[in-house]
């Protein structure tokens, strides 16, 4: 796997696969996608880094523990939910914000902290693994 | 949106008090969280999660006192209506339990700071805990059975991350019992709810309740089989208990405490639950079974105890012992009967926790796992003898102890009961008690009472600090048992209001607003 074209051109490929996976990951709320396939590709991406260029190159370019990354995603997505207490609704009702921006409205809502908790979650899970599994077996806990 | 489709939303306010019935278990999802990021910052960990239980045990004990007050209270999440919304439903039993599961995982918890002592925590043990913690509060809480199997899967999952923590190969081979048969045992219930929403169109309990009457009742029988499979297989009743013996003894003695107080209650609250109060006609229909199983777990999990040596594998036994008793309320449900099994999840609870933890303070004071090499300890510590002897008595159901009480309840049930079947659970939970109370005494006499073997040499002792956290905590549980046996006046309150809704659950589906009867 460790050809100079693979190590190459990995740079480009996970760049493209990230800046891909925010992109899933924001259209989901009307259209396929969502946190969950997001984190996928974004995990995919980290994957193939490890790959090119060794699981501890990976972990210091993530620069914080994918563990903690999905520790996060739990954290806010719990968060969202805990929001509407403030609205007099029950647990997990959605709160929107449509904000205006000359020409168009951004919508923003409690779903979409949600699902980025949901991305990050996944995120951090399969790269904690395919780190592990690319690793020497000296993982780093 | 509202005008489209009004009826499909909540239109009332939700009062900032109703969250105590989710704000128990956001906080342990939550505090697992943030200890999986502060894993790396030694005892700050500890320190959190902590915080984060005496805030679920405040929680809880402020829903205790409301569903006492005035009945069960729901929540349905996200505003929807009951039916599509998923329900958080507490009445006083689910309450109670949730409560009685928190004070445990918090002396669990401070038994392995001692311990673990220096160890800060990098393995992620608090989090695990705190999620298998999130997983048992969903399951007591929750007023949607797909939404209970979702809890199961958490607690499976954090169960074993916690069987396997150290890594030593009896710990991968208990996981890989544990972990298969519980798999298979959720992947039953998994097939039953299938089967359940087919027949019926919903999972929510209190929808469940309203439309199970008109359904087939051949199918809504296989699918109560199923059900009774499945918890069974959780609950490590009789034919299907394998698993628990082969698997609780091989983590360190915190973590197999933390198990024998939490997971086969769950079992046994979910089959109280979906068998007596969700489809009490096919429960009837099944009545023999669940007189049979219960009567063959009572009966054979104590000779299981007395003929194990190793101590944590016996008490293993005894908490399949325990599940038998519980089973015998479900099949004479009654409601002294109802009672009963209630009261006796909430002492096994406590009960079986304490057990494994005072097993744990035996274990490192002798340094062995087998009886056979244990004795003397009376002469070395005389306290956790102490301890010892009173959760065995606790367990066999001696007077003044906590576990009296629900076998006080069961036997009254199963002698008021016309038939043959009540006869015989009385006289098995009788048989029951005295094998247990043998099978403890052989243990207590054999670790405590005899002289130490010929050349025992004393393991070095661990930090102070350790020491007093894990002999605290083991005690403080201890203490927490006897007096719940000496003043047992407010859980007999708590059951003569509690029990009536398990049987006439009116107040229940009232509770989650289903009583006006939308389509």
């Amino acid at each position: 796997m460790n050809t100079v074209i693979f190590r190459t051109i990995t740079p480009l490929i996970v760049a493209i696969m990230l800046v891909f996976s925010v992109y899933v990951c924001l259209r989901g709320h009307n259209e396929p996608g969502g946190g969950f396939i997001g984190g996928l590709i974004a995990a995919s991406a980290i994957a193939i880094l490890g790959m090119a260029t060794g699981a501890e190159a990976a972990r210091r370019a993530l620069r914080l523990d994918p563990l903690a990354i999905a520790g996060f995603g739990v954290f806010i997505a719990g968060l969202s939910g805990l929001l509407s207490l403030f609205t007099g609704s029950p647990f997990m009702t959605s709160i929107w914000l449509y904000l205006e921006l000359g020409q168009t409205t951004l919508p923003l809502s409690t779903p979409l902290v949600f699902d980025i908790g949901v991305y990050l979650v996944v995120f951090g899970t399969i790269a904690t693994i395919a780190l592990a599994l690319e690793g020497e077996g000296e993982e780093d806990l | 949106m509202a005008e489209l489709v009004p009826s499909a939303m909540i239109e009332t306010m939700t009062a900032a008090a109703d969250w105590v019935v989710v704000l128990p278990l956001v906080l342990c999802l939550m505090g697992a969280a943030a200890t999986l990021m502060l894993r790396r910052s030694g005892r700050l960990t500890f320190m959190f999660s902590l915080l984060i239980l005496v805030g679920v045990i405040a929680c809880e004990v402020t829903l205790l006192l409301r569903v006492l007050d005035s009945g069960p209270l729901s929540m349905t999440m996200g505003k929807w209506l009951p039916p599509f919304g998923i329900s958080f439903t507490a009445d006083i039993f689910g309450a109670g339990f949730a409560l009685a599961a928190a004070v445990v995982t918090l002396a669990v918890l401070v038994y392995a700071q001692g311990e673990r002592g220096a160890d800060d925590g990098r393995d992620g043990f608090h989090s695990m805990v705190l999620l298998l913690l999130a997983g048992v509060t969903g399951s007591f809480l929750t007023g949607d059975l797909f939404n209970l199997y979702v809890w199961f899967e958490v607690m499976l999952i954090a169960s074993f991350g916690l069987i396997v923590l150290g890594g030593s190969p009896a710990q991968l081979d208990g996981a890989v019992k544990y972990g298969f048969l519980n798999f298979l045992a959720t992947t039953f219930f998994l097939l039953a709810l299938g089967l359940l929403y087919g027949l019926l169109g919903t999972l929510n309990m209190a929808d469940i309740l309203r439309v199970a009457p008109s359904a087939n009742p051949a199918a809504m029988a296989g699918v109560a089989a199923l059900l009774l499979l499945a918890f069974g297989m959780k609950a490590a009743a009789f034919p299907v208990n394998a698993w628990l013996p082969a698997a609780y003894h091989t983590p360190p003695a915190v973590i197999s405490a933390l198990f024998a107080g939490l997971l086969t209650k769950v079992g046994v609250y979910a089959m109280l639950r979906s068998l007596v109060v969700l489809l009490p006609a096919s429960r009837d229909l099944l009545e023999p079974v669940l007189v049979a199983v219960a009567l063959a777990t009572l009966l054979i999990a104590p000779l299981g105890a007395i003929a194990e040596t190793n101590l944590r594998r016996a008490i293993g036994f005894l908490v399949i012992g325990g599940v038998g008793s519980v089973l015998a309320g479900i099949a004479i449900p009654s409601l002294a009967g109802v009672s009963g099994a209630g009261l006796y999840v909430f002492h096994a609870i406590l009960t079986m926790t304490a057990l494994y933890l005072v097993a744990g303070l035996v274990e490192r004071q002798t340094g062995e796992t087998d009886t056979r090499r244990m004795g003397g300890l009376y002469a070395a510590s005389a306290p956790v003898s102490m301890l010892f002897f009173a959760l065995v008595l606790a367990t066999a159901g001696v007077p003044p102890f906590l576990g009296f009480w629900p076998k006080l309840l069961l036997l009254q049930a199963g002698l008021a009961e016309a038939g043959w079947s009540g006869g015989l659970v009385a006289m098995a939970l009788i048989l029951n008690a005295i094998l247990t109370l043998i099978a403890g005494s052989r243990l207590w006499a054999h670790i405590f009472w005899r002289s130490a073997p010929e050349g025992a040499v004393a393991p070095a002792v661990a930090s102070r600090q350790g020491e007093w956290l894990r002999f605290g905590a083991a005690g403080a549980l201890v203490a927490v048992v006897v007096a719940a046996g000496l003043w047992p006046n407010g859980l007999f309150e708590a059951l003569r209001l509690g029990a009536p809704d398990l049987l006439d659950p009116a107040r229940y589906v009232a509770a989650v607003g289903l009583a006006g009867g939308s389509p």
